[in-house]
């Protein structure tokens, strides 16, 4: 657990503040566009299912195979871009706040 | 070690003779036992009882038990989420689905990936580093615990308990058509092998079974699909051709069919699907067995690209039966065919034999050997990882939390969580054969709806809503998931299909509740918390500070190893 002191000195750490900031700010966002993409999709489905059904070109492949698969390569990608994201920043943040932290 | 040996030996001796004395008394429905895929079936359970003694040998603390020493990899963990999340309702359901309606299948592969996105952005790492063995832990962190661990406890084995027999039914069912077995010894040896995992080798053991199975399912599903491209020359739109013009359905196998018809019940189905993920607590735990909240984090990751990769397998994997397993007279039902016309109607064994039947038409009967065996461990290790996190549940929240207030003696909680893995296997087997002939179709939706309106809305109001007090999570917990059974009673799946009412007259005509018992889930956690002026809500608000402060940092959580 931590102490009430060094709560409050984490708390003031500029770099603290940057890492809650940044990672919710991502976070929430990526959140909200995971559900428009998705519920979008379910939109389309429910009251659209006729659109998804034209055909590409002159084939028999529809619009809703290409739609279908890019939710699900979308809800990959985005998952890739946190963790690049955080990777790449908010170790980093995290590792500077321990070690200012350390008691 | 010596009882293990022994147990083990009995059993992997006492397995051809249960399918010679099974092939001898050949039920209606039964297939003719298949040799190859006994054969290799015995050698994925002796692998796995291996694995299962080398485990044992190494677990001893509690950490051991639960989070397998927080030894896992980032990697290792991804493939281990998808191996308990790839079951073989989604293997063999969802490739049946598109077999039969094509392009529906695919809307609810979507809907089953797209909570992945959100338990790394919102979840994975805060789970991490505020809990250590079950997200209780999380939820409590700095609620009362005696109320938040029951709430917990009652949310996870109620959610275990639907999951475990919809998965115990499907599996004595597809054992029966695959080995030729009876349902009974199937069941039976599904839940005699997975007490065998989880008492002998925990958290350790049920990992690695669940890892090599994801890798088996992953190479066998992908060689499938690539054998069905290579027919049409690596052209899906070959593929899709050919599938319209044998399909009864024609065109219409190309979009949107009668499955989702109502809006508000595609809406409802797409919450508990996305949610219920976020909220299924052998999912969760398996957070706690990595390292830190960085190999958390990418765990879902590689398990989101592994999850993703496999739904489009099994939708190549159902358009390719169409086209290769409703053509040929040797998967169909001589009768059925007579009848319906329909070659999609008249498949041997019913539509979730589908991906069976493709696996001896594009690899013959050794490879459908290797495809009924992985499907065996599929439901073997999704199985195990369910009966460990019910244990866990019992043994960490109920036992060690709320009768031991915490000061359990680790020995003991790691024996509690023996015996109630073994109460759970026994129970599941029990179940198992009193369900044998009810529809359990509505039973995996019902525990993802109890997952996303009792357990994930806690979680996320703990981890993230200040002003969150212990009655307002214990009110509106049991408020979502008393709604979720009571509107998966009242829907048309169960009202009328199981209980046999007339047909219109169930009083909730959603299929699945998720709609509006996350809503009142939410609601009432929402109004009593802001409404409780208890000394306990101050206690509750005032320890959000450290908490928020552990689970963005890291500070103070639980270390990897108890060593």
């Amino acid at each position: 657990m931590i102490d009430v002191s060094s709560l409050a000195k984490i708390e003031r750490d500029p770099n603290y503040q940057e890492l809650v900031r940044r990672r919710s700010s991502l976070g929430w966002l990526l959140s909200a566009v995971m559900l428009v993409i998705y519920f979008g999709f379910i939109l389309l489905v429910a009251y659209a299912p006729k659109f998804l059904g034209i055909p590409l070109g002159s084939g028999v492949t529809t619009i809703g195979i290409p739609v279908g698969l890019s939710v699900i390569v979308l809800a990959f990608v985005l998952t890739g871009i946190y963790v690049r994201r955080a990777n790449s920043s908010y170790d980093v943040l995290i590792r500077k706040i321990v070690e200012e932290n350390r008691s | 070690m010596k009882k293990f040996a022994w147990l083990s030996a009995i059993l992997l001796a006492s397995l051809p003779t249960i399918a010679l004395a099974a092939g001898a008394v050949e039920g209606g429905s039964k297939q003719a036992t298949n040799w190859s895929a006994i054969g290799m079936f015995v050698g994925f359970v002796g692998l796995t009882l291996v694995i299962t003694y080398w485990a044992a040998k190494r677990t001893a603390s509690a950490a051991d038990f639960y989070s397998a020493g927080g030894g896992i990899t980032g990697f290792q963990n991804g493939l281990a989420i998808a191996g308990d999340y790839m079951s073989a309702a989604s293997f063999l359901g969802i490739s049946g689905l598109v077999y039969t309606s094509g392009y529906d299948g695919l809307i609810y592969s979507v809907g089953w990936l797209v909570g992945w996105p959100i338990v790394t952005f919102l979840i994975a790492e805060q789970l991490r580093n505020l809990g250590k063995f079950t997200f209780a832990d999380v939820t409590s962190f700095r609620l009362g615990q005696t109320e938040i661990r029951i709430l917990a406890a009652c949310g996870s084995l109620v959610t275990v308990a639907f999951y475990l027999i919809a998965q115990m039914v499907g599996a004595g069912k597809l054992i029966q058509l695959l080995f030729g077995l009876d349902y009974w010894i199937a069941v039976v040896l599904v839940g005699g092998l997975m007490m065998i995992y989880v008492t002998f080798g925990g958290m350790k053991a049920t990992t690695w079974v669940q890892i090599i199975k994801a890798v088996l399912l992953l190479s066998g599903a992908t060689f499938m699909a690539g054998a069905v491209l290579y027919k049409f020359g690596f052209s899906p739109e070959a593929l899709f051709a050919k599938a319209t013009e044998v399909h009864p359905k024609k065109l219409a196998i190309m979009e949107p069919g009668t499955l989702i018809s109502n809006p508000l019940s595609a809406i409802s189905l797409g919450l508990a699907l996305m949610f219920g993920t976020a909220g299924l607590p052998h999912i969760l735990m398996r957070f706690f067995t990595v390292k830190d909240a960085q190999a958390a984090r990418k765990s879902v990751f590689y398990a989101t690209g592994f999850i993703g990769y496999f739904y489009i397998l099994t939708f190549i994997i159902g358009f390719g039966a169409i086209t290769l397993v409703s053509t040929d007279a040797m998967f169909l039902d001589g009768s059925i065919l007579e009848k319906t016309k329909s070659g999609i109607a008249a498949i041997k064994g019913g539509s979730n034999m589908a991906a069976i039947h493709l696996a001896n038409a594009v690899g013959g009967n050794l490879f459908l050997g290797f495809i009924s065996a992985v499907a065996f461990a599929t439901i073997l290790a999704v199985v195990s990882g369910l009966a460990l996190a019910g244990a866990s549940s019992i043994s960490h929240d109920l036992y060690g939390m709320v009768i031991k207030g915490g000061n359990a003696n680790e020995q003991d909680e790691i024996r509690v969580s023996k015996i109630a893995t073994l109460v759970l296997g026994v129970l599941a087997i029990f179940l198992g054969i009193v369900f044998e002939n009810q529809n359990v179709a509505f039973m995996v939706g019902l525990a993802f709806a109890i997952a996303a309106s009792c357990n994930f809305p806690v979680l996320v109001m703990s981890i993230f809503w200040r002003g969150l007090t212990t009655r307002g999570a214990v009110v509106g917990g049991f408020l979502g998931l008393l709604s979720a059974v009571v509107g998966v009673v009242l829907s048309p799946a169960v009202w009328e299909v199981t209980l046999g009412f007339a047909k219109g007259s169930a009083p909730v005509k959603l299929d699945n509740p998720a709609l509006f018992s996350m809503a009142i889930a939410f609601a009432g956690i929402w109004l009593v918390s802001i409404l409780d002026r208890s000394k306990r809500a101050a206690v509750d608000r005032d320890g959000f500070d450290a908490q928020y402060v552990r689970s963005q940092t890291g500070i103070g959580a639980a270390s990897a190893t108890a060593h």
